[in-house]
This record gives C-alpha cells, structure tokens and sequence, in this order.
C-alpha cells in the first residue's frame, strides 16, 4: 500500500515537473498524459477483470469466452497503439511555429498496410467466431429434434413473467388455445386440460433441468418481444410473437442461474425474472413429480 | 452546364420585345428573350443555370421517393408472404378510367415542355392548364375508386391485402397532389412576368417529376394487380 | 476580402428588408443553419435533463426530484419519479439526441451555414426548400416535445419502438403519446428529405470554377455523403412510421401479429410482422448513425489539418472512406437484430459485412494520426475538441468490433455495453465535432470568437467526464447489466458484481459533466455579445473558401464575385512558398512569387 502511494506521488511530481524540463507544452502535455491515462484506466478493469462475465456452464459458453478473449486482444492491441500514438502526436509536434510543418499529402503503403491489417484482423475475428456461432444457431440439425436423451422446455414470456411448461409424464406438449388462457384460474398459456396430452403439462414460474443433458428449450411469447438470456450459457434470443424461438444448451454444472429479461416489454421490464436451476438427474426426476403431483 | 437553345422563330410580322419584368400592367412577356444584345453578341442564356439545377433536383426528389415506395413494396411482399390471412379483391375498374387520365397527362405534358422554346406561347399554357384538369381528374377519379371499394366492403382494416391497397394509392395520390401543385406553379411561372428566367426550368423538372409519377402508378398499377 | 486571384461575376440578390423574412422566415442559408443549430442547442439541453433524470432515478428511485412533480404529476407524483417515467424518459432522450440534436446540427446547422461557402455558392440550390426543411423540423420538435403533455404522457417503447409494444395501447399505458411521436418522426423525415435533395443538388451543380470534386474540403464530401444517406435512409423510416400509425389507429395489422394476449385479452389482429418493423427501422436506423457521425468526421479532419499546418494524411483515401462508410451503411442493418431469431446464414453474412466496415473507420483514424504527425500543433479549442473526437472514435468503434460478432453479441446484446458503444461513438464523438465545428466557425459565424479559456475548462471537464460516464458502462455491460431496466437492484447477479458502486459513479459523472455544459452554454450566449472581436477574415490561417468571404459574410456571400478555385482544399506547408497555407483561390502566382522577395 505504501508503496503504491509512493509510487503514485513519484509519478505525480515528475508530471508537474516534465513539462518545465522537456520544454513542452502544458496542453500538448496535459493532453497527451489524459489520452494516455484514459488508455490505462479503461484497459485495467478489463485486464484485471474486476468487473467479469459470470463463470461459463456450457462448453459452447467456453467458446463464445475464447471468441471473447480474442477479441479482447485484437482490439486492446489497437485501442492502445492507436491511443499511444495519437498521445505520442500530440506531445511530439507541438511545438513552435519556427520552421514549417513537414509537408506530406500522405504514404501509399502505409494505406495499404493499415487497410490490409484492418481488414484481415476485422473480417478474420468473425470467421474465428464462426464455430462458436453455428454451435448456438446452426447445430439444429445435428441432433434428431425430439431424441429421448434431449429435454424439450417451452419458455413462454408474457408482460412480466416467464411461464415454463414441461410436457409431464406422456412426454408430449399438449395444444394450446388462445380463448382458455386465463391469469386469475392458473392457466396463463391457455393448456387444454381436457385432451389427453395436455391433461399432464406442467406449467410452473422457474425453470428446471438436469445437469449434463441437452436440453432444448421452444420461446414463444404472448404478446409483446421479450428475450431469454442466461449469461452463464452465453445464449441470447428474442421471443418474437407468432415464432418459436430455439434454443439448445448442456449445462455441465449444477446451480441456480437467473433469467433476466433482454428486450424492452414495458413498464415492468425490470422486474420481468426467472431462474434456472440445473439439478443433478435424480433431484430433477424427482422435482417433476412434485410438480406433477400439483395437477392431481 | 450549358444548355444550348434553338432562338426564338420569328413570327411575320410579330415583333420580339425585349423583356420587361416590372411591367406589371398586363401583356406577357415574349417566350423567350432576344437572344442577342443591342450590339449584336450573343447572350448567356440566364435560365440555362436553373434549368440543369431544377432537373437534377427532381431526379434526386425521384430518388427519395423511390425509397418511400421500395419499403412499401418489400413490407407488402413480406407481409404478404409471412401469414396465411391474405386474401385478394378485385380492383375497382374505374382505376383503367385514372390509368387512362394519367397516361394522356404525361403526353399533354410532354406536349406543353416542347412548346416551351418554340414560342407558342398560348399552346403552352394550354396544354399545362390541361395537364393540371386532369391530374385532378386522376384524384377525383381515384376517390371514386376508393368509395366504390367502401362500397362493397372492402376496408383499410379489412385484410392486409386491402390495406396495402389503400396505402399504396393514397401515398401515390398525395404525390399526385403534390404534381398538381407544383404544376400550378409552373402554370403561374409561365403566366408571370416577373418570373421568367425559371419558368422553363420549373416545366421541366414538373415534366420529369410528372412522368416519373405517371411510371409509379404503371407500376403500382401492375404490383396491386399481380400481387394479390 | 482575402486576396483572390480571380473571380467569376454573378448576379446579386437583394437583401430582405423586412425583420421577419431576415431573420425568422429567411431564405439565407446562413440564417438557416443558425437556427438549426439553436434548435439542436435547446433540444441538447433538453435531452440532457432527461439523462440526469434518467441516472438520478437509477440510484436514488426515492428521491423526490424538486419541479418535476408539477410539471409532471402522473409521472412523476410529488417528484418521485416511476419506473414508466423512467422508460418514458429515456425514449425521448434518445429520440430527442438522435433526431433533433444529431441529425439536425451537424447537417443541417453547420452544413447548411458552411456548405455553401466552401463551395463558392450564393446560397443553397433551393433556398425556399430550405426554409420550408427547417420549419418542418421546428414543427417535428414541437410534436415531439406535445409527446410529454399528452394524456397518457410520453412513449415508453424506446427509441426503437419495436411493435407490438409501440402499436397496442393496452401493453402500455393508453395515450397518444407513441402517436405524437410518430407524427414527429415522420415530420422529421419530410424536413430531411427535403434538406438532402437541396444538399446533393447544391453540392453537384453550384461549385465555383476549378473546384472540382477531389478539390472539395472533406467536410463538403461527408456532408454530400450524409446527404445521399439521408435522402435513401429518410423515406423507408417515413414509410415505417406511416404503417405503425395505420396499426395503431386504424385497426390493419402490419406489424401486429395474430393470436396475442395481453391481461387476459386476446388482441382481434391477424398476421402481421414485429420483425418487419425491425427491418424497415434499422434499414434507416444504421445510415442515421453515420448521419450523425459523418460531418463530425469531416470536421475532425478539416480542423486537424488546419492547426497541424499539414494537408490531410491520404486526402483520396479519405474520400474512399466516406464513401465506403456510406454504401456500406446501407448493408449492415442486420446486426441490430442477430438476437431477434433472424436466420443465423444472414446473421454471419451482415456480420462480415459490418466488420469491413470497420476498415474504413480504422483507414480515417491512422490518416488522422498521420495528420497531426510531423506536424506544428497549435491547440486551440477547436483542435482540442478534434483531438478528443479521435480518441473517443477510436474507443467508441472498437467496442463495435465486440457487438458486430454474432457470437460475441449472444453476451453483449441489450446490455450497458451496447448503451457505451452507440454514446461514445455517435453520441459524444459527434457532439465532439459539434463544438469543435461551432468553435471554429464561430468567429466567421457571428465575428466574434468563443471565450478560449471557458472553451478549453470545457473541453477537460467532458472529455474527463464522458470517458468517467461511459467508460464504466462496459464493465456494466461485462456483468450483464441489462439496458432500459428502470431499477438496478433486484438482478441478484448485477448485486453480486457491484453495478450498484458503478451506477454511483457515473451518476456523480453524468451530474458533474452536465453541469460543465453550462460553461459551454454561458460560452456560447456571452461570446455572442462580449466575445472577442475578429476583425481578421482568416482568423486561423485556413486554407478553404469560407475564409476568403468578409466576417461574417454579407447577405449572398461573395457579393457577387464567386472566386476561382486553383488547389485542393488542404495546401498547408507547401514547400517554398511564401507563407504556411495556400488558400484555394490562390493562384500558383500568389503562393509562390513573393517568396523570393522575403
């Protein structure tokens, strides 16, 4: 501590103390120090992590952290030599009017090296993303929809809950009508309990699944956007009215994780919240029969 | 930029004045102004500015206004793709009643723009008075398009399909409107004295702005009909 | 009159005689741009409240706001603001900043006054055109502004306005605010429309003799390129806005789908597209943001060049960029959307496309460096303010190589991330080349100059204070702090990762660069009255035609002698010649000759 603090004072003192030596100044120098130390202080927290995603639990979240960690680095590194230079500009030709500025209309090749770098660290980031994208969107197909070892969750927003339905015991989503939706008697998705596939759905406020299995959760909405975000599964998608949303993930560790609206729905956005609980397979077996046993 | 132009055919027996602008005491001025000077040089012409200015100004309206209709366009085309509920109507007839009225309007008005250096001045007056009737015309005649709609039932609200169509006539009908007036403009430049030296641009980027409406309702004419 | 070499005779108009139709209804583009940019003064400031508001409801929800619960009783009862005045506040935050403070200042302020100038003109091509843009605008901002004191007060479905939620009354509050607000937007879209056609028109067909394009000053080519954007984006928007009025008025459904239930009620509409909204919205929504950046980056690269005493680093390339910022605005829409459920193929093909983008943005930020590199930097305000406008474009875009990645967006979308990006970059970096660009032209303006040292306490105080406001909005966004939630307690996660001791900070951040506005505000009114006198035509030793006209410049212009352009707009230190700049109207004769006399 003391150190610090002595360092911070050294530093201090030869600030206030350059300018008068080097002959530089004052603004040239203020200037070019902030843009430095703005430079610094953002990068810190972000280096140092202080402020941080929370910790991954998926492997695709793993990927979307490594895209993550690439990023940081492809644009730290032309955050900070971008800033370095333009302190360094403003420091270095500031001085007096003696002798004309030297006269330069520009440099060919550094154009063409600068738009080179730009665009093959630009565009090559996104194809280095690409894996960690089509894990989230495009890996539909690679699982038969409906397999027995993958979880079928629906997720339904409505202003300002999330209404998750299990299939029950039968494994099968029952129809829904729009005209028995009713909040006040409990049906808030409007389940038809008089057909035998609805008879058993289950309709609770907080999401359930089990560890280590896939599970594959359907977003709808009843009425306005909403979007289901889990950060530690690095997944994010609107609800949109009229379109299932699809959604597939395998939680690798146990936890109760939160669901936070994402899209603006109204005036109780902010309170719009749910909960994850990823469960060991046998708490998770026997969670549902609880839930079950409420239909009785 | 410059725009070269024919001088003025000298009628028998028909003196050219030289323009008098502050003359308000009636009498128009010539269709175009000698095209030389007393001593014999030839003038720049002052209206050649205006009208490459006027032209380019309504080309680059055009654009703008291309942009209004294209989101129109795709919103109807994906809306009409994305939910089963479209149903389609027949169209009102009188519609080929204003197709006609809009198709012999651009003709008068292309009419009365190669009148415009030729000096008659009379025919030029007349055939932008006529583009004007019938531009009205083509309004009046799409509100009757619009009741008789109404008539049978057919709603903005009634299906996506009938309030695509009334969307799109009414917008194109609110550019119509802004045709006729900007043609009665043109219609006043061409009258007033004081005015002149921008009167042969307003015709013509009218001219343009007009046929490119005409061209719009072609096109929306034949999207309503096959679209459906 | 500065020293011409040649000059091209025009007809004069007269001047008006008359109070009202010089100074209210005016046809002088000059007189047009200064209203525009009060406009924008008293709209920033406008909007400005709002986002103190906005933080001080984030971090003391309690605290009863003095004057605010009688000027808004059902928003706000006895000062306490709810979370609906909250959303409402922050919709017309960002609709106020984006139309009325960004599209209208930098374009229509300081374009319509300069514009025309450096390009040797009289005036506008369409003057009238111009004055029925502004007046249309003027009728925008008092649309928008009745949004606040309609029944039901102001929209709370942000600057967006995704449907359903702006087209149903009933999952919202029943009122016509959203409807006034529609009626502004479109309003705003007619004056833009109008103000781009006069813009392209002026800029293709009134340049003086010899100025040819690649002569032009880069603040005439962003301003050109704005306005191309402007006359493609403006129509599509008007377009939406005409259909979201259709939906919530007259019954269609456009964009409102079958099958909704709010409280219990199934909503009777069929078939519509939320998504269309999206679409069309962004279809506009991205070429607005280089709306309002653009002309700050033209300004940033003619005052960088001015006060470095160097030409600008890769004139043409420089050109290239605008140019290919513009046209690749228009295909990059899509990354406003990769979380709606738009199909993952188009989702990786807008992100390719945005991150060459970026190339552009990247080029403009190196040539900026290689301006001011070798240079003989004099800072004065408004190069402060273009240096800060570099740093802050730099720290702005980056953060958009971060939301411009599908994958990386899973984390990021709707979150305090995305609020810093989009205020650094077109918010703040384009205020920056505002008051860099007032502060230049100031003194040609009104021929006076900005007090220099309120200027420059200004400049440290929001430079300091913007990076202190949103810098801290990454980490918010790093934890994830969701955007537009009305309470920042209640997240578990968000109280575990300390966003609270952040909302503090930025909040005493946002009060202390806020209340800094008010030096600049106090700046501007004194300057106006007290400033120092400019009795020098070229104050700065500038390069481009606006300097060559007296100060400030009578009714039309050049008094009817256009002067005759010789060189490119950036002639500073040319070697051997008799001083440090060539103005554009110099002729080889004038820059070189006298040299040997010295």
């Amino acid at each position: 501590m003391v150190l610090i603090v002595a360092l911070a004072i050294w530093l201090i003192c030869i600030l206030l103390v350059a300018p008068f030596v080097v002959k530089i100044r004052l603004t040239n120098f203020l200037l070019a120090v902030a843009i430095w130390l703005i430079c610094v202080a953002l990068t810190i927290p972000f280096v140092a992590k202080t402020w941080w995603m929370p910790d991954p639990i998926t492997d695709h979240a793993r990927l979307v952290d490594g895209q993550m960690a690439l990023t940081f680095v492809v644009t730290g590194v032309v955050f900070i030599l971008a800033h370095l230079a333009l302190g360094y500009a403003v420091l270095k030709f500031g001085r007096d009017r003696s002798e004309p500025a030297e006269y330069t209309t520009g440099n060919d090749r550094w154009e063409l090296l600068w738009t080179s770098a730009a665009t093959v660290l630009f565009v090559g980031l996104v194809f280095m993303g690409y894996t960690a994208w089509a894990e989230a969107r495009f890996a539909e197909a690679a699982t038969q929809p409906g397999s027995p070892d993958r979880e079928v969750v629906e997720v339904t927003g409505q202003q300002f809950v999330w209404n998750i339905r299990y299939p029950g015991p039968d494994g099968k989503f029952g129809p829904l009508d729009v005209n028995l939706i009713d909040d006040s008697l409990g049906n808030p998705l409007g389940v038809d309990r008089g057909n035998p596939d609805g008879k058993d759905d289950i309709v609770v406020p907080r999401m359930a699944v089990p560890v280590d299995k896939e599970i594959e959760v359907i977003l709808r909405t009843k009425d306005v956007l909403h979007n289901f975000f889990v950060p530690e599964l690095r997944l994010k998608l609107d609800t949109v009215p009229g379109i299932d949303g699809r959604l597939r993930f395998k939680p690798d560790k146990v936890g109760t994780y939160e669901i936070a609206c994402s899209e603006l729905c109204g005036l109780g956005h902010y309170k719009m919240r749910s909960y994850l609980d990823v469960m060991e397979q046998a708490d998770y077996e026997q969670w549902l029969a609880e839930q079950a046993s409420f239909l009785q | 930029m410059s725009t070269t132009l024919a001088p003025p055919p000298v009628v028998e027996g028909e003196k050219i004045e030289p323009p008098r602008p502050d003359t308000g005491g009636g009498g128009f001025p010539p269709a175009w102004p000698p095209d030389h000077d007393d001593d014999g040089h030839r003038r720049p012409d002052p209206g050649a500015e205006a009208v490459v200015r006027y032209k380019l100004g309504a080309w680059v309206g055009i654009a703008g206004i291309v942009m209004v209709f294209a989101a129109f366009t795709s919103a109807m085309v994906v809306r009409s793709g994305i939910s089963g509920d479209w149903a389609p109507f027949d169209l009102p007839r009188i519609l080929w009643l204003s197709t006609a009225l809009l198709l012999a309007s651009s003709y008068t008005i292309e009419k009365a723009k190669r009148l415009l250096s030729s000096g008659a001045e009379d025919g030029l007056r007349r055939w932008l008075a006529v583009t004007l009737v019938l531009g009205a015309l083509f309004i009046v005649s799409q509100w009757i398009g619009w009741r008789a709609l109404a008539d049978k039932g057919v709603y903005l609200a009634s299906n996506p399909s009938s309030s695509f169509f009334y969307l799109l006539t009414a917008a194109h009908a609110a550019h119509i409107l802004g045709g006729v007036l900007a043609l009665s403009y043109a219609v006043f430049r061409v009258w007033s004295p004081a005015v002149w030296v921008t009167r042969r641009a307003t015709v013509e980027a009218t001219a343009i702005y007009w046929h490119f409406m005409d061209g719009l309702w072609v096109y929306l004419l034949l999207l309503l009909t096959f679209w459906r | 009159m500065n020293e011409v070499a040649e000059y091209v005779e025009v007809h004069r108009h007269p001047e008006p005689k008359s109070f009202i139709s010089r100074w209210i209804f005016s046809l002088d583009h000059k007189v047009i741009g200064i209203q525009y940019v009060m406009l924008a003064v008293v709209a920033v400031f406008i909007g400005m409240a709002l986002s103190l508001l906005i933080r001080l409801r984030l971090v003391w929800p309690e605290q009863a706001v003095p004057l605010l619960g009688d000027l808004f009783p059902v928003g706000a009862p006895d000062g306490i603001m709810t979370p609906e005045f909250y959303l409402s506040m922050l919709t017309m935050h960002g609709t106020m900043m984006v139309f009325m403070v960004l599209t209208t200042a930098p374009q229509g302020g300081f374009g319509n006054y300069v514009l025309p100038i450096q390009i040797g003109a009289n005036d506008m091509a369409f003057p009238r055109l111009n004055m029925l843009s502004f007046w249309t605008t003027f009728l925008s901002f008092c649309a928008l502004m009745m949004a606040f004191f309609v029944e039901g007060g102001a929209p709370i479905s942000g600057w967006t306005a995704y449907p359903p939620l702006s087209a149903l009354d009933s999952a919202v509050i029943a009122g016509t605010g959203q409807d006034w607000w529609i009626i502004s937007i479109a309003l705003f879209c007619v004056a833009s429309l109008l103000g781009a056609l006069n813009f392209i028109v002026t800029t293709l067909e009134l340049r003086a003799k010899g100025l040819t394009m690649m002569r032009l000053p880069l603040t005439v080519w962003t301003w050109f390129v704005t306005a191309i954007l402007g006359l493609l984006a403006f129509g599509v928007l008007l377009a939406a806005g005409v259909l979201l009025l259709l939906d919530r008025n007259l019954g269609t459904s456009f964009f409102i789908p079958a099958g909704l239930v709010i409280n219990d009620q199934l909503i009777d509409r069929s078939g519509g597209s939320p998504i269309l909204w999206q679409h069309l919205f962004w279809f506009f929504g991205h070429p607005e943001v280089y709306i309002a950046i653009l002309p700050g980056m033209g300004v940033t690269s003619h005052i960088l060049a001015t006060f470095a005493r160097k030409p600008v680093f890769g004139y043409k390339v420089m050109v290239y960029a605008v140019a290919a910022i513009g046209g690749l605005g228009f295909v990059v829409w899509g990354h406003h959307m990769f979380m709606s459920g738009m199909s993952p193929y188009s989702a990786f093909v807008f992100s390719v496309l945005t991150m060459c983008i970026g190339v552009p943005s990247a080029i403009k930020t190196f040539n900026w460096i290689g301006t001011l590199w070798g240079g003989k930097i004099r800072f004065t305000s408004p190069m402060l303010y273009s240096v800060g406008f570099v740093s802050l474009f730099v720290t702005g875009g980056l953060s958009g190589i971060f939301l411009g990645q599908p994958t990386v967006d899973l984390f990021f979308h709707d979150t305090y991330f995305v609020v810093a990006h989009f205020h650094l970059i077109m918010g703040v970096a384009a205020i920056f080349g505002m008051f860099a660009g007032l502060t230049f032209w100031f003194p040609k303006m009104f021929g006076r100059f900005m007090n220099e040292g309120l200027s420059k306490v200004h400049f440290w105080l929001t430079f300091l204070g913007v990076y202190a406001i949103f810098g801290p909005m990454h980490y918010l966004g790093m934890l994830p702090h969701p955007r537009r939630y009305a309470e920042i307690t209640g997240v578990d996660y968000l109280a575990a990762g300390g966003s609270a001791e952040i909302h503090y900070f930025i909040t005493i951040a946002a009060m202390i660069t806020i209340t800094a506005q008010l030096i600049f505000l106090f700046n501007l009114v004194w300057s106006l009255f007290k400033g120092k006198v400019c009795s020098d035509d070229n104050p700065w030793e500038a390069t481009t035609l606006e300097w060559a006209v007296p100060t400030p410049p009578p009714y039309d212009n050049f008094a009817g002698k256009i002067p005759t352009v010789y060189r490119g707009a950036y002639d500073f230190s040319l070697p051997k010649a008799k001083r440090d700049y060539a103005m554009q109207c110099n002729s080889d004769d004038m820059v070189y000759q006298q040299a040997a006399g010295d």
